[in-house]
C-alpha cells in the first residue's frame, strides 16, 4: 500500500508536534502509512508579487517533480495560497491525483486566545480534506464530515477530523465510480 | 449531495481562470464544462442544456453580455453569473437587465462562489418541484382538455374515465358550449380505441337525406349526383368512435336507421345490397331534453334507450363558477401559444366581471370573450375593457326606442342580426358563428329556424316571418 508523504515547504521552522499530528490523522483517515518527507527544496515561481500570495497550481506541479516518486504527497506551508479566480484558498489538491497542498497562513485567528492546540486541529482537518480530494473525494454535505466545504474558519472549526461513513465507503470504491454523494 | 446533476459551463478566455474555476467547482461535485469564447459556449449550449453558466464579461469577440443574451435565447431558464474584474454599477446593471442571475467581481471569496452556486441550485430545484406539483395538480383537475375543480365535474370526470375503458354507448347531455364535443374527444383519447379514428357528424347541420348519405355512404348512381361510391361516417369510424352531435335533431326515418345499426352493428350503403359490419363506439350528444321529445312523439323511445347507456351530464358554467379562474388560466396559456403573444392573465377587475357573467354560452362563450380580449389587449395582462363585456345593468335596462325604432320581439331582433352578420361575412358560417359567440351547429339551427340562407337573405321570398324548424 503506497504511503502518504507529508512535506513541510514553509519558510519558518515547522513545529514537529504539528507535523506529527497531521501525519497521524492522515494515516488514520486513509488507513495507510503516512510518513514525513524531509527535503530542503522549496517551490519557485509560485509567488505572485502583485497579490503577495503563492499560486497553488505551480506548487502542485512542482511537488510531482521534486517530491517522492509514488504515493500521495501533501505539502504544508506557512505561505498564503490562492487560485487565480479566488481571493485565497486554505489548500488545493489534484482531484484524484497525487499532489495536495495546504496552508497555515489563515488558520491562526483565535489561536493566541484558545491555544496552539486549535491550530493543530485546523491544520490536521485541512490536510485530511485536501488529501481526500487527491483520493477522488468531492465535497460532502454531511455537516461533521471533514470533506465538508470550509466556509471560513468557522466552517473548519465546525467539522470533525473524520470522514463520514459515506465518504469512507466511497474511498473503498474504485476511482472510476467514486462520485459525489446523493447518487 | 447530488451536485453532479447540476452542469456548469465556465466561459473565460483565460485558460488559468477556466482551469482553476472548473477545478474548484468539480470539487463541489458539479459536472463542469469549459469554453474559451462566446461562440464555443453557445455551441455547447446548443448541444445540450446546462444549469448554470459562469461567464467572463470582457472577452475578445463576443463579450459576456452578448453571450448572455444569445444564451438566454437558446435556454431561457439558464442561470447566468457574469464575472468581471472591473465591476462598476453600470456593468452590474447591464448584466442584471440582460437577465443575469448575479455577477461576481474577480477574484472572489471561495465562500461567495460556493454559496451563490448552492443558492442557484436550490432555486432551480424549487422551480422544478413547483412545475411537478403544478402538473400533478393540473392532472388532478383535468380530464384531457376539460378542466374543473368543482366536485360535480370531478364526479363527471370519474364517470367519463370509467366509461372510456368500455365500449358502451355514451350519451352526453349539456347546454350549448358546455364542452360536449371536447368530452367526446377526451373519452375517445382515453379509450382503448384511441389509436382508431374519431369521426364527428353534426346531425343538425344537414338535411335528413344528406345526413343519411353522410352516415351510411352511398353506391354509385344511388341518387342524382351520386357519381361514385362513397363510404359513410360509420365506415370511416371503424375501429374508433363515431360522435353524433345534436342527435336530438335527426328526423324519424334516420332515427329508425340508426336504431337498426345500433342493434345489429351492420348496415347497407344507400343504393347498395352489400352488408357492412362495423366496430364502432357511438357517443352522441344533445342539448335537447330527449325525454320530452319522446313524450312529444318526435324522438323514438327505443332509440333513446339504445343511445342512453351511459349518460354524462355536463353542468352549465354558471353552476361551477369556481372553475372560471382555472379556465381563464388554461385559455390564456393556449391563446398565448396560438397567437404567439405573451398573455399572463386578466386584471382583478376583469376577473370579477367574468365571475359575474351569466355565461349562457358556457365555456365556449368564455373562450370567445377571452380570445377577443387577447386580440385587443395591448399588455400581457388583459384589462376589463379589452373583454367587451356588456356594461353592468345592460340586461336590466329599459327597452330602447332610439331613433323611433318600434319595439320588436327577441326572435325578430335575433333573426335580423343573424342576417346582417351573415351578409357582412359574405356567407361564412364559421366566421359568423365566431362573431355571434355561438357554435356553427347552433347557427345552422337558428338559420333553419328563421329560414335564413348563408348569404343572410330569406330562403324564399315568402319566408319573411320566422318559421318553426
Amino acid at each position: 500500500m503506497e504511503p502518504i508523504f507529508v512535506w513541510w515547504i514553509g519558510e519558518t521552522e515547522p513545529g514537529e508536534a504539528v507535523m506529527d499530528h497531521v501525519r497521524a490523522h492522515l494515516s488514520r483517515a486513509f488507513d495507510r502509512p503516512a510518513v514525513l518527507w524531509a527535503s530542503p527544496a522549496r517551490p519557485s515561481g509560485a509567488y505572485d508579487e502583485k497579490r503577495r500570495q503563492h499560486q497553488t497550481a505551480p506548487i502542485l506541479q512542482w511537488l510531482l517533480e521534486a517530491g517522492p516518486p509514488e504515493g500521495k504527497v501533501l505539502a504544508v506551508t506557512d505561505q498564503d495560497l490562492f487560485i487565480p479566480i479566488l481571493t485565497y484558498v486554505f489548500g488545493e489538491a489534484q482531484l484524484g491525483g497525487r499532489a495536495a497542498v495546504c496552508s497555515t497562513a489563515r488558520l491562526h485567528e483565535g489561536v493566541d486566545r484558545i491555544g496552539p492546540r486549535l491550530l493543530q486541529e485546523r491544520i490536521a482537518k485541512e490536510a485530511v480534506h485536501e488529501v481526500g480530494h487527491a483520493f477522488g473525494l468531492h465535497h460532502c454535505d454531511s455537516p461533521r464530515c471533514v470533506m465538508g466545504r470550509s466556509a471560513g474558519l468557522g466552517g473548519v472549526d465546525g467539522k470533525s477530523h473524520e470522514l463520514c461513513g459515506t465518504c469512507r465507503q466511497r474511498l473503498r470504491q474504485p476511482p472510476a465510480v467514486r462520485r459525489p454523494h446523493g447518487q | 449531495m447530488g451536485n453532479e446533476r447540476t452542469s456548469i459551463l465556465v466561459v473565460d478566455d483565460e485558460e488559468i481562470v477556466r482551469e482553476s474555476l472548473s477545478g474548484w467547482l468539480e470539487k463541489d461535485g458539479y459536472t463542469v464544462d469549459i469554453a474559451s469564447d462566446g461562440a464555443s459556449a453557445l455551441q455547447k449550449l446548443g448541444a445540450g442544456p446546462r444549469s448554470i453558466m459562469v461567464c467572463d464579461l470582457k472577452m475578445p469577440g463576443m463579450d459576456g453580455l452578448q453571450v448572455l443574451e444569445a444564451a438566454k435565447k437558446l435556454q431561457p431558464d439558464l442561470a447566468v453569473v457574469i464575472m468581471t474584474a472591473y465591476a462598476t454599477v453600470d456593468t452590474a446593471v447591464s448584466a442584471m437587465k440582460a437577465g443575469a442571475y448575479d455577477y461576481l467581481m474577480k477574484p472572489f471569496d471561495p465562500e461567495e462562489l460556493s454559496l451563490m452556486m448552492q443558492k442557484i441550485v436550490g432555486q432551480q430545484s424549487l422551480v422544478r418541484e413547483n412545475a411537478v406539483l403544478r402538473q400533478a395538480l393540473e392532472k388532478q383537475h383535468a380530464f384531457r382538455d376539460l378542466y374543473s375543480k368543482s366536485p360535480g365535474m370531478q364526479a363527471v370526470f370519474d364517470l367519463a374515465r370509467s366509461a372510456a375503458r368500455t365500449s358502451s354507448t355514451i350519451l352526453i347531455l349539456g347546454e350549448s358550449g358546455s364542452g360536449k364535443e371536447v368530452m367526446a374527444r377526451a373519452i375517445h383519447a382515453e379509450s382503448p380505441r384511441a389509436n382508431g379514428p374519431f369521426v364527428d357528424v353534426s346531425c343538425a347541420a344537414l338535411t335528413e337525406s344528406l345526413l343519411e348519405s353522410e352516415l351510411f355512404g352511398h353506391e354509385r348512381g344511388a341518387f342524382t349526383g351520386a357519381l361514385a361510391r362513397r363510404k359513410g361516417k360509420f365506415e370511416a369510424a371503424h375501429g374508433g368512435t363515431l360522435f353524433l352531435d345534436e342527435v336530438g335533431d335527426i328526423g324519424p326515418k334516420l332515427q329508425l336507421d340508426l336504431l337498426r345499426v345500433l342493434e345489429e352493428r351492420r348496415f347497407h350503403r344507400i343504393g347498395g345490397n352489400e352488408t357492412i359490419e362495423v366496430d364502432v363506439r357511438i357517443i352522441s350528444a344533445t342539448n335537447k331534453d330527449l325525454k320530452k321529445a319522446v313524450a312529444a312523439g318526435t324522438f323514438r323511445e327505443d332509440l333513446l334507450y339504445r343511445l342512453d347507456v351511459v349518460r354524462i351530464t355536463l353542468p352549465p358554467l354558471r353552476d361551477r363558477k369556481e372553475d372560471i379562474p382555472l379556465l381563464v388560466d388554461r385559455f390564456m396559456e393556449r391563446l398565448s401559444v396560438e397567437m404567439k403573444k405573451p398573455l399572463e392573465g386578466v386584471t382583478a377587475e376583469a376577473m370579477e366581471a367574468l365571475m359575474a357573467q351569466p355565461w349562457r354560452g358556457n365555456v365556449r362563450e368564455l373562450r370567445n370573450v377571452l380570445e377577443r380580449g387577447a386580440v385587443v389587449a395591448r399588455t400581457p395582462v388583459i384589462q376589463l375593457d379589452d373583454l367587451g363585456l356588456p356594461a353592468k345593468g345592460t340586461a336590466q335596462a329599459e327597452p330602447a326606442q332610439a331613433g323611433g325604432v318600434p319595439l320588436q320581439s327577441l326572435d325578430d331582433v335575433e333573426r335580423k342580426y343573424i342576417c346582417s352578420v351573415l351578409a357582412s361575412t359574405g356567407g361564412n358560417v364559421s366566421a359568423s358563428a365566431r362573431i355571434l359567440g355561438i357554435d356553427r351547429v347552433t347557427l345552422y339551427n337558428k338559420m333553419r329556424k328563421y329560414g335564413v340562407r348563408r348569404d343572410g337573405e330569406p330562403e324564399d321570398a315568402d319566408a319573411e316571418a320566422p318559421r318553426r324548424g
